[in-house]
Order: structure tokens, then C-alpha cells, then sequence
């Protein structure tokens, strides 16, 4: 298992120097430099800039600037923000906790919701209940995240006045104290319900569907056969085999979190990496994009890894050698 | 004759398809003593599997009505309910399904899986449960137990597995034991260890069983008695003896001429034409293997037809079978089975 691990650790290494190359070269495909706009201020040297350009190395070949860029990366420094001039860890570091958080909520609001929907409607499958359910499901599909969000911003952030409405703090709460906390934990709430309600709709349907499959496998009417009481039927048999495919998917949903969702912290105006990333990609600010692709890079691998890792230790028909 | 242990009287299940109701177990009665095993045999689609899932109550209540009665110790099955019948499913009654890779639960040890069976039915503390596991593992035949108890189905072998399963059917010595082709998902020299096993424990605790197959050289070798399914209903019933030595109904006839022999010569296997009827298509007034006997005149038929008793404990349904009687003169194959055994 430890060696399982390891091994795949090591295979992450070319896969993350390749990744590295790709992204490298399409940030520096992309149009202008983060100089670009300085260019249209009337009140800029051209010669000035040039100078600048010169002294980032930015006009040398890309191999160059590959070499210099990774040799740091390595050691953990991704260079410096261009708009932000300072460390783009420093920059990365705050956002991503946000993102952190606001994934954590999240994901634990979709399985509250999901879990119970998804057994009641499998259990009492074709029922009112399950047609109630697959009903929310089918909007929950067909419903765009961002209507759907602005709704939730708009009853609970503006017309009732619940929940605070953007950002990730108060501002007028001091770090450390208790207030602050609280303070935190509401401001997510509303951008981690409306990705949960949303989100948990394939999650339901996948629980739903893996249950109704198994409740008429063999081995369930083995149980049966042995006079085990229905709710142990299901909680020792049925649920165990249709938790096997959910559990093993929390290593990809976790990952797709911290990614951070553009969409949803842009309308709550929820400082994440997702906004970062798309307010870096139009400033040009070239090492806060790579480093912030880069992560999500590594991010993915490290969840297929966790997913092998979940799946082998619940399936005992999977075990890795 | 033993004491009666089931007595199962026109008993009907019927599947809902649409919004209709079709018999797949029609009006069949017999009866099983103990230290008897009772084998139903029949091609797929004659409700054998049905008639084994009505006695445990295992079909879903929702798209299944079973009427008649099921009489097991002075109570009838059908008329019980859920609670009621989980304190006879497993205690009383244990059953042993054909495939035993998909009847076992993956993600459980064996040993689990079968101390789940005495959790509901004994008051043992956990290290006796755990110890009668290991006796019952023992019992039947598997060779490292304590190793066994702690392995999941797919590291065991099909037979193995088997073995394992027979151990959940019998773990709280039940009166009756109904396996439902227990030895069809299985090799040949491993079907011949598995029968011997059944055969073995059953001579130890005198219960009953009833062999669901559709193999009649299983019957042959373990059983004492033969019920005869075609299309739901029983066609013919009677000692292993007497079936064997003399075949009175066509189907059963058929079902005979249709084992492989290894010392006759025969170019051939023998085919039966056609096949069951589906039970929504039925034709449920006249006799229902005539069309897969066409060379018997229709008027050789019964018009709702009965079981006869031909001779003691020997019943057979429908008239027909005395045309074929007759007609089938020359048709030697029958008697050569028997004696080849």
C-alpha cells in the first residue's frame, strides 16, 4: 500500500514536468505581456518599457525563461505578481484558503443533501417520495448555476436580508476572535448552498440508482433468506455495496472544488482562486496563471491518487499491491 | 414414512405484468418429510425457482400474490407476516441459491456472513458465534476455516464458495433446507463433492431438503423423490424409483430421453421441440406440453387436467401420457437409462 503510494508520487513527477511545459508555453502564447497595457497610457515610455521587457528577461526565447521559471518553482517560488508586486505564494495563499473552505462547506452540504434523498428515493423507488426527489433532480439538471445563484443572492442576501451578500469576512471583525469565525463561516454559506443544491442532484441520482440496482442483487435476497430484518438488509448490505461508487468519487469532486468555481465567486464576489485566476488571466499577470494552473494540475493528480486510496480501502475486492 | 415437514397445498404465485396477475406456480401440492430429499425438476421457465422463493417469501410482495397454503409447523408461511417470517427464514428454513459468487455479499468476510445468520436467530455471545462459525466451516468440508472466516467470496473458489454458502443455510439446523441448483454454476467433479456434502449433512441432521434442478442425473443420485414441474404445474410426482423405471407423463419422458449417456451410442442428443409456454401466454384449460407433442391427437388430452394417481404415491397429470404409451413403442432409450445407472 505504502509502496502503492509512493510509486504513484514518483510517476506524478515527469507527469507534473510535462504539465509544466504545456502550460508554461500556452500562458506566453497567450496575446500581449503584462506590460501591455502600460503601453496605452499616454504618460509611458515605449523605450522605457523596453528597457523593463529586457530586464525580465521577456524577450528572451521561451526555453530560457522555462529554465529560469521552473529552477524556482521547484524550490517553491513561482516569481513575483506582476500587478500585485509581491510573492505570488503570498498572492495564492490567502485565496486558496478561501477556496479551501468554501469546498469543504460545500462538500459537506451535498452529501447532507444527498445522502438521505438519494436512499429514500432508491429505497421507496416509483414512490410520490422518489418522484418528488428525481422531480428536484431534473431541475436541479436543467437549472444554470449562475440564474440559479443569483436567485439565492437575491431572496436570502437582498430581500430577506439573512446572510451577507459578497466577500469572505466582515471587515469590521478582528482576526482571531470568535466574531471572525462566525463571520467566515456565514459569509460561505450562501455560495456553498447554491453550488450544494445544484450540485447534489447527480450525486442523488447516482445514490438512487446504484441502491435500486443492488436492492435486487442475489446476495440481498441471501439476506433475506437468513431472516435478516428489511432495515438491516439495507444498512448492512444494500447501502454498504452503493456507497462503494460515491465514495470513490469524492477524490475527483474534491478536486474540482479546489479548482474554485469561477462562476459562483465572481456572483458572491467570494475572493477564491477561481476569481484570482480569471482577473490574472486578463491583467496577464503570467505567474499567477501558471502557478495557480499548475496547483490545480497537481490538485487533479493528487485526487485520482485519493481515489484509488478510498476505493481499495472500502472495496476488498480492490486491493492494491 | 417420516414425518411431514412441509406440506404445501395449491399453492399459486402469481407475477403482476401490466396490470394483470399470471400464475408462474399453479395450484401445486406435495409434501416433504423429514430426512427426505424431494427433488423439482423441470426445464427453465417451469417455475421451479418461483415455487423455491414462495416457500421463503423472498418474491417481492409488491408484483407477487402467492395464494394456498404453505404448512410448516402448524402454521401456514403465507399467512405470516414480515416479522413473523424472519423468525422462520434462516432458523427454520435455509436456502442455498445456485450461483454463489453473486450470492454472497462482497464486502463481507464469510465468517460474517455467516454469523449474521445466528446473530438474529441465537442468544450465542460473540466468541461462540464466532466458534460455531468456525464448526460450521469444519462441517463443510472447507479446509484452512479459521483462514476462511476471515476471506471475502472472491478469494474463495466456486466451490468453495459453495461450500460456504451451504454453511449459511445450515448454520441454525433448520428443519428443511430448499436449494435452489446448487450445483449448476459449478464444475462437474466439483457438482458430484457438493451433492455428496448435501447428501452428507442431510443423512447427520435428518432435515429435509428440497433439490431444485433441472439435472437428472443429480436426481438419480441423491434423491428420494421426484416432483415433476412443466409450466408451473407438477405433471408428475412419485419415488425416484418409479420415475426412473417408469415414465408415465411425455414431458417427463422427454426430460429422460434427454440426459447424455456415455455408454449408449447415440449420434445425437435428444432435443424436446419448442419451448415453455410464457406465462402471460399460457393456454390455462387444456393440457399444456400438447404443443410440443403434436403427434398426439388433441383428443387424447384432458380438458382441465388432473393428476391421476396411477399407482401408490405415483401421480401423473393429463391422459395423454397413455397414447403416448403406446405410440412410443420401440422407444427404448428410457429403460436403458436406468439401467445404466
Amino acid at each position: 500500500m505504502w509502496k502503492f503510494i509512493l510509486r504513484r508520487l514518483v510517476v506524478m513527477i515527469p507527469q507534473l514536468f510535462l504539465l509544466s511545459i504545456i502550460v508554461f508555453m500556452m500562458a506566453k502564447a497567450m496575446p500581449g505581456d503584462a506590460l501591455s497595457g502600460q503601453e496605452l497610457n499616454p504618460n509611458s515610455n515605449p523605450a522605457e518599457l523596453d528597457r523593463i521587457r529586457e530586464e525580465l528577461g521577456l524577450n528572451d526565447p521561451w526555453y530560457q525563461q522555462y529554465g529560469r521559471w521552473a529552477a524556482n518553482a521547484v524550490q517553491g517560488d513561482f516569481g513575483i505578481s506582476y500587478t500585485h508586486k509581491t510573492p505570488v505564494m503570498d498572492v495564492i495563499e490567502d485565496r486558496l484558503w478561501n477556496t479551501v473552505f468554501l469546498a469543504f462547506v460545500t462538500l459537506i452540504f451535498t452529501y447532507m443533501l444527498a445522502i438521505p434523498l438519494g436512499i429514500l428515493s432508491g429505497r421507496y423507488n416509483d414512490t410520490w417520495v422518489d418522484k418528488t426527489v428525481t422531480g428536484y433532480s431534473y431541475l436541479g439538471f436543467g437549472t444554470p448555476i449562475f440564474i440559479f445563484a443569483l436567485i439565492m443572492l437575491f431572496i436570502f442576501g437582498f430581500a430577506l436580508d439573512w446572510l451577507p451578500s459578497g466577500g469572505s469576512v466582515d471587515s469590521k471583525v478582528d482576526e482571531g476572535t470568535f466574531a471572525y469565525v462566525v463571520s467566515k463561516i456565514n459569509h460561505l454559506i450562501l455560495p456553498a448552498l447554491s453550488t450544494a443544491l445544484i450540485a447534489t442532484t447527480s450525486t442523488i441520482q447516482y445514490l438512487r440508482n446504484e441502491i435500486i440496482d443492488n436492492k435486487i442483487k442475489d446476495f440481498v435476497r441471501t439476506a433475506r433468506s437468513k431472516g435478516v430484518p428489511e432495515s438491516n438488509v439495507y444498512s448492512r448490505h444494500i447501502l454498504r455495496n452503493s456507497f462503494l461508487p460515491i465514495a470513490a468519487f469524492l477524490g475527483y469532486e474534491i478536486t474540482g472544488l479546489i479548482g474554485g468555481s469561477v462562476i459562483i465567486e465572481t456572483i458572491f464576489s467570494y475572493p477564491g482562486l477561481g476569481q484570482l485566476f480569471l482577473s490574472s488571466v486578463n491583467l496577464r499577470d503570467f505567474s499567477v496563471v501558471t502557478a495557480i494552473v499548475m496547483m490545480t494540475g497537481f490538485a487533479t493528480l493528487l485526487g485520482t491518487l485519493l481515489s484509488d486510496i478510498i476505493l481499495s480501502a472500502v472495496d476488498p475486492r480492490i486491493r492494491i499491491e | 414414512m417420516n414425518k411431514a415437514i412441509l406440506k404445501i397445498e395449491n399453492l399459486t404465485t402469481s407475477f403482476r405484468i401490466g396490470n394483470k396477475y399470471h400464475a408462474a406456480v399453479d395450484d401445486v401440492s406435495f409434501t416433504v418429510a423429514e430426512n427426505e430429499i424431494v427433488a423439482v425438476v423441470g426445464e427453465s421457465g417451469c417455475g421451479k425457482s418461483a415455487l423455491a422463493l414462495s416457500i421463503m417469501q423472498l418474491h417481492n410482495k409488491l408484483r407477487t400474490k402467492s395464494e394456498g397454503t404453505i404448512h410448516y409447523n402448524g402454521q401456514n408461511l403465507l399467512k405470516l407476516n414480515d416479522t413473523q417470517m424472519n423468525k422462520v427464514r434462516g432458523k427454520e428454513l435455509g436456502m442455498i441459491f445456485q450461483e454463489p459468487l453473486t450470492a454472497l455479499n462482497p464486502l463481507m468476510t464469510i465468517g460474517k456472513q455467516i454469523e449474521e445468520n445466528l446473530d438474529y436467530h441465537t442468544s450465542l455471545s460473540k466468541d461462540e458465534k464466532k466458534q460455531r462459525t468456525i464448526e460450521l466451516l469444519t462441517q463443510v468440508g472447507i479446509p484452512y476455516p479459521e483462514r476462511t472466516y476471515k476471506q471475502y467470496p472472491h478469494e474463495l473458489s466456486g466451490g468453495m464458495r459453495q461450500r460456504a454458502m451451504i454453511s449459511i443455510a445450515i448454520a441454525c439446523n433448520p428443519a428443511l433446507v430448499i436449494a435452489d441448483e446448487p450445483t449448476t454454476a459449478l464444475d462437474v467433479t466439483i457438482q458430484a463433492q457438493i451433492l455428496d456434502l448435501l447428501k452428507d449433512i442431510q443423512t447427520r441432521t435428518k432435515m429435509g431438503i428440497i433439490l431444485i434442478t433441472h439435472d437428472l442425473s443429480v436426481v438419480a443420485e441423491v434423491a428420494d423423490r421426484i416432483v415433476v414441474m412443466y409450466a408451473g404445474q407438477v405433471v408428475e410426482m412419485g419415488s425416484v424409483k418409479e420415475i426412473f423405471s417408469n415414465p408415465l407423463h411425455p414431458y417427463t419422458r422427454s426430460l429422460l430421453n434427454s440426459i447424455p449417456s456415455a455408454t449408449h451410442e447415440k449420434n445425437r442428443l435428444h432435443v424436446i421441440e419448442g419451448i415453455v409456454p410464457s406465462i402471460a401466454k399460457m393456454d390455462r384449460v387444456g393440457c399444456r406440453f400438447q404443443d410440443r407433442i403434436p403427434w398426439i391427437s388433441k383428443h387424447a388430452h384432458e380438458e382441465r387436467p388432473q393428476l391421476h394417481e396411477v399407482d401408490k404415491g405415483h401421480f401423473v397429470r393429463c391422459t395423454c401420457y397413455k397414447q403416448f404409451y403406446f405410440q412410443a413403442e420401440g422407444d427404448e432409450s428410457t429403460h436403458d437409462i436406468t439401467q445404466s445407472r
